[in-house]
């Protein structure tokens, strides 16, 4: 940078000797370095601040209105979200996105990682292994929901057949059964997510020192030892990425179990993010639906800032 | 490490390699299962016990499909999409990549910053207002909502920021002193530099829009605009006892996917991994 500066300044300084040669030619640089900065990013920014930004901040206003398909939006103060307090659907989409999201967080993380040091293993075949893992995760949502409905059936499909050679009386009835719709959508998120977080892992894995293994090995720990010792605090910031993503994924989790279940039987499988697109795409209440999306909002921005504060306390 | 494996060694890796399998085999379950439904009888799809290998092989699906459903719209819509979006993202993501990246001037970290933010704030969470401007602006029900939808996200513009920072700033300050603009240095030198960012960028933006199904759900109400998410979704819908012409509409709406997949596999893995590694 350094040079350009001072070329410039010389041949301005040359052509207008009447004036101080420092201070304008380095001020006019730096504007118009900013200028075309700015016309850069402006570009995808424009995009960016108008189709996300502006949405975001225009929703905690409607969240204060009573605006639906009768009428334009009127001011209504926290109503919508007395209203929540009260409302059992909401309650219900609540509960479960909490039981989706702290079953499919641990059970994403564990397995993922563990494909990940499967594949760290230097096996013959690995190559194709991770081309099968991640496999899942570019199939689109409908063509997985609606295979695994089918393997899910809970009368001839394959999977009940296949644990029918094990287990006596009384199968699971997966989609169709209150209590097993959820953990069939946690088994199919899990397994369809699971490739994503793996690749993380596995570029997070090559950071890690050979020689400490090594060292590690010499002092005699034995292979969980080093894994908790040696491997674990070695990857903490990928576990730190990883966790923050598959948090938020599992609490907005929603075109899944759109597919799948459509939140049902009944409400057992209803999230949060289901029950904004209810309220707002179904039945128009886009008021009501906002003060949803608000808290579903909230709960993504605490969760966040709590993991980015308990990783900033871990670091320093 | 010239020191002969143990035998408990080699057991230990005897039983990786079983796991191994055994996990891939899991995995692909679900795919094997509805290749070989497609090219069944409907009739024949769930039988006790499975069966395996279809018998007959009725190839006559993936033909029929073309007549039930409509297919050819469906797949015309989503390229046009897919093509559109992808351009765009990767355009305006390199572009705005290089003033993150390469440049410095006020404003420019606290600008990165909101778009980390936003990150952490999901799109259903925010879905309705967008969807009450882009109605507004009369594009609800065409193709522009969805390409306006995806077309400038933040995950271009970190991809491509985090490849242009391991290209090393003497490359543009030589050109820079060979009198290049800012334009022709990103133009020049940096784009074809970052050849494997860019492919990243688009396989996985092709992707993401090609399975994209929220987005159309809620904008394309007009059967003549449905993608092929959408138009399958449909298709489940009207004809919920066809298991076997599902299946197969399921496998035509995955081989592009699994086509574009198995061809730049590795630029896939490494846009992800860049993005991922330096969080």
């Amino acid at each position: 940078m350094a040079t350009p500066v001072a070329q410039e300044q010389r041949t301005l300084g040359f052509t207008e000797p009447g004036r101080p040669p420092l201070r304008t030619p380095r001020t006019s640089l730096k504007l118009r370095n900013a200028l075309i900065g700015w016309t850069f990013i402006l570009p995808n920014f424009l995009g960016f601040a108008v189709l996300t930004l502006t949405p975001v901040i225009t929703l905690f206003y409607i969240s204060l209105t009573s605006w639906n398909i009768f009428g334009a939006a009127k001011w209504v103060g926290l109503a919508n979200f007395e209203r929540l307090i009260g409302d059992k659907s909401f309650h219900t989409a609540l509960g479960n996105t909490f039981y989706y999201a702290l079953v499919h967080i641990p059970v994403t993380i564990v397995v993922s990682l563990g494909l990940a040091l499967l594949l760290n293993q230097k096996l013959r075949g690995a190559a194709f292994f991770r081309t099968v893992a991640f496999f899942p995760y570019i199939t689109s949502i409908v063509a997985v929901a609606v295979v695994w409905n089918m393997l899910f059936s809970p009368e001839y499909g394959p999977i009940n057949q296949f644990l029918s050679l094990f287990v006596e009386g009384d199968l699971p009835g997966w989609t169709v059964s209150k209590d097993w719709a959820m953990p069939a959508v946690i088994i199919v998120g899990t397994w369809k997510d699971m490739g994503y977080y793996m690749l993380l892992f596995l570029a997070g894995l090559q950071t890690v020192p050979g020689e400490l293994h090594e060292a590690a090995r010499i002092d005699g720990a034995n292979t969980w030892q080093r894994f908790w010792n040696v491997t674990l605090p070695c990857l903490r910031p990928t576990m730190f990425f990883v966790t923050v993503m598959v948090t938020i994924q599992s609490f907005k989790v929603f075109d899944l179990i759109l597919v799948m279940t459509d939140g049902g039987p009944g409400q057992a499988t209803l999230v949060l993010s289901q029950y904004i697109y209810q309220k707002g795409f179904e039945q128009f209440e886009f008021g009501y639906a906002s003060s949803v999306a608000v808290v579903l909002f909230l709960i993504c921005i605490l969760v966040t800032v709590v993991q980015f504060l308990y990783n900033k306390r871990k670091e320093a | 490490m010239t020191a002969r494996p143990s035998a408990l060694q080699r057991s230990g890796r005897v039983l990786l390699y079983v796991v191994m399998v055994a996990a891939a085999a899991g995995i692909m379950l679900p795919f094997a299962w509805m290749v070989i439904s497609s090219l069944k009888q409907n009739n024949q799809v769930f039988t006790a016990p499975v069966e395996w290998v279809p018998d007959p092989v009725v190839w006559r699906n993936y033909l029929d499909i073309w007549v039930r459903a409509d297919m050819v719209t469906w797949v015309r819509n989503t390229l046009v999409l897919s093509v559109a979006v992808t351009a765009l993202q990767v355009l305006t993501g390199s572009f705005a990549a290089y003033g993150f990246a390469k440049m410095r001037f006020p404003g420019r970290d606290a600008l990165f910053l909101l778009y980390i933010g936003t990150i952490a704030v999901p799109w259903q969470s925010y879905m309705i207002p967008q969807f009450q401007m882009i109605s507004s602006w009369g594009l609800n029900n065409t193709l522009w909502a969805i390409m306006l939808l995806q077309a400038f996200g933040a995950f271009g513009v970190f991809l491509m920021k985090q490849y242009y920072e391991s290209i090393p700033d003497s490359l543009s300050e030589a050109a820079r002193i060979d009198g290049l603009s800012e334009y022709g240095i990103w133009w020049r030198i940096i784009m074809p530099l970052s050849v494997p960012a860019l492919a990243s960028l688009t396989i996985i933006t092709f992707v993401s829009t090609w399975n994209d199904y929220l987005g159309p759900l809620i904008y394309l109400r007009d059967r003549s605009l449905w993608t092929i998410q959408l138009g399958l979704q449909s298709f489940i819908g009207e004809y919920n006892a066809e298991h076997a012409l599902i299946m197969t509409g399921s496998v035509l709406s995955v081989l592009p996917i699994a086509l574009i997949f198995l061809l730049g596999q590795r630029y896939f893995v490494e846009g992800i991994a860049t993005t991922g590694v330096k969080g």
